[in-house]
């Protein structure tokens, strides 16, 4: 925003009492946020991850973002102060805020809400006009179609629709893959913009019966890439959606398409596009997550700029990477809405000469709502508000799921699963979406939803012997530490309650977890049975009920939502790791 | 005229089905798919399990399996006078999963689906003017689930 536009602004949010203002005029930064100089030739905006947030959210960053090894200390991996650090942003700026844990709720009162669609808009508007349209582009790197109640009840329409109507140029996927593989096609059919992933093939078999395919001979599911004239140069967008999507969601959605990191492929198609289509700059729209991008920008040469998400890790600057053809920088652009990453590019022919990168945070009391956008987003609302509205209980501490173990919104959802199901244990998965509730707020139908709002929501009760907790803790484990990130899934551990274990991050695949103990300090015995619950199972449809059924009856009754304690694990071998701080175990 | 991918992967499933049978019929190697380890399946059908690393030898698979019952694996190589190739997964309870004995002048690339019971090292070894070369690969297999 201009100057003048700001103060108007800021002379509104005054008369108005609203207490941003005088926060933001303490700050005394707000001014030059979205104030962005001119630079280079071509300018892309990207988004990832919204998890269908139309509206305002709030959202915590981690506390607990581990790496090891290679990955220690290193972006993403990197939480709070070490984080504000290696950014430059001091706490309690509007910066220090977007990207940080710290004093979250103090923070989130001052600063108000991110993101929301009609927000993003304006956002988006302004950037394209002040750089020119012809020169700019708008990319989301995935997971926009699931999140929310309506996202869901439309199965993934409302998030086209809003995304026509933001203007997505392209676009790659994950829990868009969690719909039937038909609506998957009928949505990218209503999609005005493009579609791409390399990495997403026809399985043989279904070859064999005629399934559609983009290219049969190549296998394509999907078109691979697509190029972009911004100005006077061509850009290559190649997409690559989530690797592992039918092992880490169910792949009997999507029978017919297999994925994988296909890692040669990607050389392959780089120096297929590189000779044939002549591009001054190749981009990956990347859904790998960041640790998987930065190993694959090391293996894989000819790329310039890997636009990557999936791994929820909002980074203020790209992380150049070495390799055979020189350098790739990789960036993450965190999730629900919360951030619009804006990409300058210099470019000559044939080549990028230089870039400018920015993480924006999208502060929605700093950027008027859209009336196109909002007037959309109200109707497609409309016929749900009052199931979303509803109030189930008051929140009594800061509720938030992101982090490598047990959220506090996770902690009521697995307590909830006991208390209803009659278990003693429960289970819920590691997922890096869901939004915050500030303390005293109402946990309303909306927030429960947006925790978790999937295709596969089935809850389940049923005895599991003590060697099988161990063998699912072990194997989810071995996807969030193993030390090759090819062999990473980019999710969280699972969250339990009912136990607790000590956890060695280090230790390899079947030895980190150890002392499983129940809540009343008894050792869980690996031949012994217990009554375990749990939601969102892979392999086949659980029997339950849906499990924000049965903790909305939870919340209800208890009213008021406490969390005396998380049931996080005591971690071995992470002194000093600057992916840790304030951790309660 | 434009041939389909499907009508062509069906006219080579054919000749395949066709070229493979009666060699199976006739060299089926019982006691190899029976032993417990590499070394000792390795010496069943080679008669030897000394094996030189050889970045000649390509092994396809996924880092991660989707699905455990049905893994995709290719192996190839550019040497000369291939004559066998055989695929080896270490933690399997029977660990020969395939061989496959080439005709003079064969192209050396095959492609299988193979079984796993869980993650596990996968050995490709082709066998080349009576020697043997190989390469391997980790192929996690996973319970799934509890992704971002």
């Amino acid at each position: 925003m201009d100057r003048r536009e700001f103060l108007r602004l800021l002379t509104m949010a005054s008369a108005a009492g609203m207490p941003v203002a005088n926060a933001l005029a303490r700050s005394g930064e707000s001014s030059s946020l979205y104030e962005l100089d001119t630079f280079g030739n071509a300018r892309l905006l990207h988004f990832t991850d919204c998890h269908a947030q139309l509206m305002p959210v709030y959202f915590r960053e981690p506390s607990v973002n581990l790496g090891f090894a290679d990955a220690l200390g290193r972006p993403p991996h990197l939480v709070g102060e070490s984080l504000l650090k290696w950014a430059g942003y001091a706490p309690d700026t509007l910066q220090g805020h977007a990207f940080s844990y710290l004093n979250f709720t103090e923070a989130a009162h001052r600063f108000g809400k991110v993101g929301g669609f009609a927000h993003l808009q304006t956002l988006v508007k302004r950037l394209r006009s002040a750089y020119g349209e012809d020169k700019t582009l708008l990319l989301d790197g995935g997971d926009t179609w699931q999140g929310s109640g309506t996202a869901l009840w439309t199965r993934g329409r409302d998030m086209v629709d809003a995304c026509n109507l933001l203007g997505v140029d392209v676009m790659t996927g994950h829990w868009e893959f969690t719909y039937l593989d038909a609506e998957v096609r009928a949505n990218i059919e209503a999609f005005n913009g493009e579609f791409i992933a390399q990495n997403v093939r026809v399985t043989e078999d279904a070859l064999f019966e005629g399934v559609e395919a983009y290219d049969e001979d190549e296998g394509y599911a999907f078109k691979p890439y697509t190029i972009k004239k911004l100005g006077e140069h061509r850009l290559a967008i190649i997409g690559q959606a989530f690797p592992y999507t039918p092992i880490a969601n169910p792949g009997r959605f999507i029978p017919n398409w297999t994925f994988g990191i296909r890692d040669e492929a990607m050389q392959s198609l780089v120096d297929q596009v590189r000779a044939t289509e002549k591009p001054d700059a190749v981009i990956l729209l990347s859904h790998n997550g960041m640790d998987v991008d930065i190993k694959l920008a090391s293996v894989v040469s000819g790329i310039d700029v890997i636009l990557g998400g999936h791994t929820h890790d909002g980074m203020p600057k790209p992380v150049p990477v070495k390799n055979a053809g020189g350098q790739t920088l990789v960036t993450n652009a965190g999730s629900n809405g919360k951030f619009l990453a804006v990409l300058d590019l210099d470019i000559a022919k044939g080549r990028v000469r230089d870039v400018r990168y920015r993480l924006l945070p999208v502060f929605a009391n700093l950027l008027p709502a859209d009336a196109e956008m909002q007037a959309y987003i109200d109707k497609v609302r409309a016929p749900y508000s009052e199931t979303l509205s509803e109030k189930l209980a008051v929140a009594d501490s800061l509720l938030y799921r992101r982090g490598n173990f047990n959220g506090t919104f996770d902690q009521l959802i697995c307590e909830g699963l006991n208390a209803v199901l009659g278990a003693q244990i429960s289970l819920s998965p590691g997922f890096r979406w869901g939004t915050s509730v500030l303390p005293g707020q109402s946990i309303t139908m909306e927030h429960l939803l947006d925790q978790t709002g999937i295709t596969y929501p089935e809850t389940y009760v049923r005895e599991m012997r003590g060697e099988e907790l161990k063998l699912i803790l072990e194997d989810v484990c071995d996807n969030l530490f193993n030390l090759d990130p090819f062999y990473q899934q980019g999710g969280d551990m699972v969250r339990v309650a009912g136990m607790n274990y000590v956890c060695d991050p280090l230790a390899s695949m079947g030895q980190r977890i150890s002392e499983m103990r129940l809540d009343n300090g008894q050792l869980i015995e690996a031949s012994r049975s217990y009554k375990v619950a749990g939601w969102a199972t892979v392999g086949s449809q659980s029997p339950g009920r849906p499990v924000w059924d049965v903790v909305a009856d939870y919340l209800r009754a208890e009213k008021v939502a406490k969390v005396d304690r998380l049931n996080t694990p005591v971690l071995k071998n992470v002194g000093n790791n600057p992916g840790i701080a304030n951790y309660p175990g | 005229m434009q041939i389909l991918r499907r009508n062509l992967l069906k006219a080579g499933l054919i000749i395949a089905s066709a070229m493979a049978f009666p060699r199976l019929v006739l060299a089926w190697p019982a006691q190899a798919f029976k032993v417990k380890s590499r070394n000792e399946a390795l010496q069943e059908i080679y008669g030897t399990s000394e094996l030189s690393q050889s970045e000649d030898v390509k092994l396809k698979a996924p880092d991660i399996a989707e699905n455990g019952a049905v893994v995709p694996v290719t192996v190839s190589s550019d040497m000369a006078n291939v004559e066998s190739i055989a695929i080896i997964v270490d933690d399997n309870p029977s660990p020969l999963t395939a061989t496959f004995e080439l005709g003079a002048g064969a192209i050396a690339d095959v492609s299988t689906r193979i079984k796993m019971g869980k993650t596990s090292t996968v050995l490709a070894v082709v066998k080349a003017d009576g020697k043997l070369y190989s390469t391997e690969k980790e192929v996690k297999v996973t319970i799934g689930g509890c992704g971002g």
